[in-house]
């Protein structure tokens, strides 16, 4: 599904020096990161550390006070040396921000529609695709995530863990390069979470590029290839998952997952 | 009950002027309304507060009054003053009226969606545009209905209030009868054309209600 054609040999993500403030508060303090194609990063952290806000920041649901974001090489947003931001144009944003899927917290399906429509909606409204050349490929999806059976069903008719996996369908039939995921299985019954990860997983072996916020330590161990800590607002480490977990670095990485553990 | 047939002529004739006023505002006031609610929840303070200023105008002075100043004032006022005939004086009165109170249903309704479903679209690449034809309106659309139900009702009781441009709708020319012919008859039977007409309204916004019942949010 995903297109392969695009091979820039520079980072997908790249974020430098990203600082948001909300009021007073300042959320992000210059957050820098690249993900490079294929890796999977997982962003864990206390809640109110900055981390889903700086995952809304990439695909431009927040904007950013000072700093800098490069999707595939193209540049998101930049900041002069007189400290102003600039972002690109609305045209250049939409198409940016479109090699992008996110999933979210709380699914945000469209209520009015079949499971279905919600994920043949933007090829169709979007992209301007035909019917029935999105409807093949929609079913492949759902397959894939193993809802297919309830391609008709409205969202309301679905468990938690149902929604998630129709939300990634919903996500991936735009067809993104990367995959962004705002703690996609907080809202879930604990049972429920497993098959959510497990689609994930999938995704990852099929070396998606993927950036996760999650509080899922199991998951951020065992798929992620790599692990972002995040505290205050800042990345206080960043480093292979398995050496993260083994031997976490700062104190702060460290108390944080003697308490999740 | 021969009586009430020879009453009968006069009386569906004034149901059809006032059918007519209920459907040509209903049509009018409706789409306005819902540019009236866009505006209204503009980012923009200057467009928003305009709108804000006229709803409060219109929800704030009598219908009656507003339809006396269109058609006995409105000649007399400076550069937009033109002289309308009583129908399309109590037309234009009751679309701009109406028009005031859809906007604030269809604004509610706009505003109960939550924020996710413009981020859900948002992230897939819908414009602002799509997500509201697509996405929100919608199901503002379902959330809207009763009090929609309710507006509708009052609408087609305030035609009655187009006396006062002396035109025949159902209850004038139910009380010119009662005048002639000394019987309160007419009152009854005009009565009973109101209920079928709202009765047709309920049942039609039922029909409605159940269609958007097939999904709950």
């Amino acid at each position: 599904m995903r297109s392969t054609t695009n091979s820039a040999p520079g980072p997908m993500v790249h974020a430098h020096d990203v600082h948001k403030r909300f009021g007073a508060l300042e959320v992000l303090k210059g957050v820098a990161l690249d993900i490079a194609r294929g890796e999977v990063v997982a962003v864990i952290g206390p809640s109110g550390s900055g981390k889903s806000t700086f995952l809304r920041c990439l695909n431009h649901l927040e904007t950013i006070n000072r700093g800098r974001i490069d999707i595939e090489g193209e540049t998101l947003v930049s900041t002069d040396a007189r400290g102003v931001c600039h972002y690109v144009p609305d045209v250049d944003l939409r198409r940016i921000c479109g090699k992008m899927g996110m999933v979210f917290q709380h699914f945000n399906l469209f209520p009015h529609m079949t499971v279905l429509q919600n994920v043949i909606e933007a090829p169709l409204t979007v992209k301007g695709l035909r019917r029935d050349d999105v409807i093949p490929e929609a079913e492949k999806l759902l397959r894939k995530v193993g809802l297919l059976d309830k391609r008709d069903s409205y969202p309301s008719r679905l468990s938690g863990g149902q929604k998630q996996r129709v939300a990634i369908a919903r996500a991936l039939a735009m067809e993104p390069d990367i995959m962004l995921f705002d703690e996609p299985t907080s809202a879930l019954d604990p049972e429920l979470t497993g098959e959510v990860l497990r689609t994930m997983r999938e995704l990852a072996e099929e070396r998606m590029t993927m950036l996760v916020v999650t509080h899922e330590m199991a998951f951020a161990r065992e798929v992620a290839s790599r692990v972002v800590f995040m505290d205050g607002g800042e990345i206080l480490e960043s480093r292979p998952s398995r050496e993260l977990f083994a031997s976490p670095e700062h104190p702060r990485t460290r108390a944080f997952l003697e308490n999740m553990l | 009950m021969n009586y009430v047939l020879d009453i009968m002529g006069p009386l569906i004739q004034g149901t059809g002027v006032t059918i007519q006023v209920f459907l040509i505002t209903l049509v009018l006031s409706v789409p306005f309304g819902l540019c009236l609610a866009l505006l209204r929840i503009s980012r923009f303070k200057v467009v928003s507060g305009f709108v804000n200023g006229y709803i409060w105008l219109m929800r704030g002075t009598p219908l009656m009054l507003q339809m006396l100043f269109i058609y006995f004032a409105l000649p007399f006022v400076p550069v937009i003053g033109i002289r309308l005939p009583d129908f399309p004086s109590a037309i234009v009165a009751f679309v701009l009226n109406y028009a005031a109170y859809f906007a604030e249903i269809f604004r509610a309704g706009i505003q109960s969606i939550d924020r996710g479903q413009y981020e859900g679209a948002r992230v897939l690449g819908l414009t602002y545009t799509q997500t509201m034809r697509r996405i929100v309106l919608p199901q503002v659309v379902k959330r809207i209905l009763p009090p929609m139900s309710n507006e509708t009702i009052t609408l087609v009781k305030d035609t009655s209030l187009i006396y006062v441009l002396a035109m025949n709708d159902l209850l004038r020319a139910a009380r010119g009868i009662v005048q002639r012919d000394f019987t309160t008859t007419p009152f009854v039977v005009a009565a009973g054309f109101y209920l079928l007409m709202t009765l047709v309204l309920t049942l039609g916004f039922q029909h409605l209600e159940k269609k958007y019942a097939v999904y709950d949010e």
